[in-house]
């Protein structure tokens, strides 16, 4: 990769990874509420160590459970997973391997759940789940309609979410330090305008010492 | 040439479904796995599993890692009470192993000449498309009618989009026996999908909606079918599916 790319590749990617993951946040967080759910979750599923990850919780757990991991092919999740097909159950936890598993994983066990797998092209990203909403007469297919247009949207941050994760993961490895000048070009870029204009003057005049050095100094 | 039965020019739920409960017809549950001893599920006949080298099928006495196929094995024998069912667990492999394990389970009820194989999943893979399709034919071919759940997500899946397959989706009703004819493709019939109450692992009752509730519906109904009929071809039980169905000329 020439440096100029390497550069340009490294702008576009920085600061990225937290922008898609407030938009994972918005989605479950918007999810959540449309069906006054108690929770709502994303995972991802981690290729490398055939493992779901909770990347994004709204409601209950939503402090501590980012980040846990488990197997990808066994319980609700895992099962939507590969058969990329959504699940609404209302009583969950009447089945005691379940309340025990997902008990000991979050600390809350829900009554009932609806899965949704998160597809993009033909791969299978992760599953979205909205716990516990309020208790109907009858389940509708709308809103199984809704769940899934939520999961396309979750779909597509999750797909941005890998990618930026993968490119800043090929520039750290590169490890010529164009992430850091990257990370540098977005801070000042962020800055209000005073403390902008001396930012970019400081650049500036850093770039001329440095320069000079080059220079033979 | 194998037998084959002469259809009537005039049918009725009656003639078509009987009151034999599906007696000598051989269904298999591709899926999580069937729980043991559950009660609504009652006796499973047969267990196998994929192995984790996604190439052997051994016998299995794990039950159920999900609940999804104890679900799916209690829907059917709710519909077709003297059936014989087979569970072929496809899952618990880990994710990546899903696709070949999918592959292997669905081959293997092929080649055992399962009567009806229940498929309550799908794959996106298209690299999978072309070797499902071949089984989804072969299949046709010998008699073995599969049934498989839709997806009511915009994306491209398999193998319910296939016309050698009985592609299932659901309806809002309460009524197990109803189920529609769909005359706009790809999604064949509509069953009982939504709110269901179901067998689930840990002897447990839960409901459930889904197109995978759906599906077992249709396996279930095929299964009284063949029972009274089993030298019927899938051309002629679908014909039948679509003459006695509840927008046709099933009235329910």
């Amino acid at each position: 990769m020439s440096d100029e790319l390497k550069a340009a590749v490294a702008a576009g990617v920085v600061g990225s990874e937290e922008s898609f993951q407030a938009l994972l946040q918005s989605v479950v967080e918007v999810a959540r509420a449309i069906f006054g759910a108690k929770a709502s979750s994303i995972f991802l599923l981690d290729e490398e160590a055939d493992e779901l990850v909770f990347e994004a919780v709204a409601g209950e757990g939503a402090e501590t459970l980012v980040g846990k991991r488990f197997p990808s092919s066994t319980g609700v999740a895992g099962w939507v997973l590969v058969t990329r097909q959504s699940l609404v159950i209302e009583d969950v936890s009447q089945d005691p391997r379940f309340s025990k598993d997902v008990a000991e994983s979050t600390g809350f066990v829900p009554k009932g759940l609806m899965a949704v797998p998160l597809l993009h092209d033909e791969q299978v990203l992760g599953v979205l789940e909205v716990l516990d909403r309020p208790a109907r007469s009858q389940f509708s297919l709308v809103e199984m309609d809704v769940l899934g247009l939520f999961a396309n949207q979750a779909a597509i941050a999750l797909d941005l979410l890998r990618r930026a994760r993968k490119a800043e993961k090929v520039l750290a490895e590169s490890g010529e330090g164009s992430d850091v000048v990257a990370r540098l070009a977005t801070t000042v870029d962020g800055l209000q305008d005073e403390q902008r204009e001396a930012g970019l003057k400081l650049l500036e005049a850093l770039d001329e010492v440095l320069k000079r050095n080059e220079g033979g100094y | 040439m194998e037998p084959v039965p002469v259809l009537p020019s005039q049918m009725s739920r009656e003639w078509a479904f009987g009151s034999l409960g599906g007696a000598g017809v051989r269904v298999a549950v591709v899926d999580s796995g069937i729980e043991r001893g559950h009660p609504v599920v009652g006796e499973v006949q047969q267990a196998v599993a994929v192995a984790d080298d996604g190439e052997r099928v051994i016998e299995d006495d794990e039950g159920d890692l999900c609940g999804h196929g104890t679900a799916c094995a209690g829907i059917i024998r709710s519909i077709a009470p003297q059936c014989e069912l087979v569970s072929v667990r496809v899952l618990g492999a880990g994710y990546t192993g899903s696709g070949p394990a999918l592959l292997r389970g669905l081959q293997w009820a092929v080649e055992e000449g399962c009567d009806v194989i229940n498929m309550s999943l799908s794959t996106t893979k298209s690299k999978f498309a072309e070797t499902l399709h071949e089984l989804a034919d072969r299949a046709y071919f010998q008699r073995t009618n599969i049934v498989a759940s839709a997806h009511n997500m915009p994306v491209e899946s398999y193998p319910w989009r296939f016309s050698s397959v009985i592609s299932v989706g659901s309806h809002e009703e309460a009524d197990p026996l109803t189920y529609y004819y769909n005359p706009d493709s790809p999604v064949e019939f509509f069953a009982r999908g939504v709110d269901v109450e179901v067998a689930w692992s840990g002897g447990a009752t839960i409901r459930c909606t889904g197109n995978s509730f759906a599906t077992p519906h249709m396996s279930g109904l095929c299964a009284l079918i063949l029972g009274k009929y089993p030298d019927m071809t899938p051309f002629q039980l679908k014909s039948v599916l679509h003459l006695v169905s509840s927008n046709v000329g099933g009235g329910r």
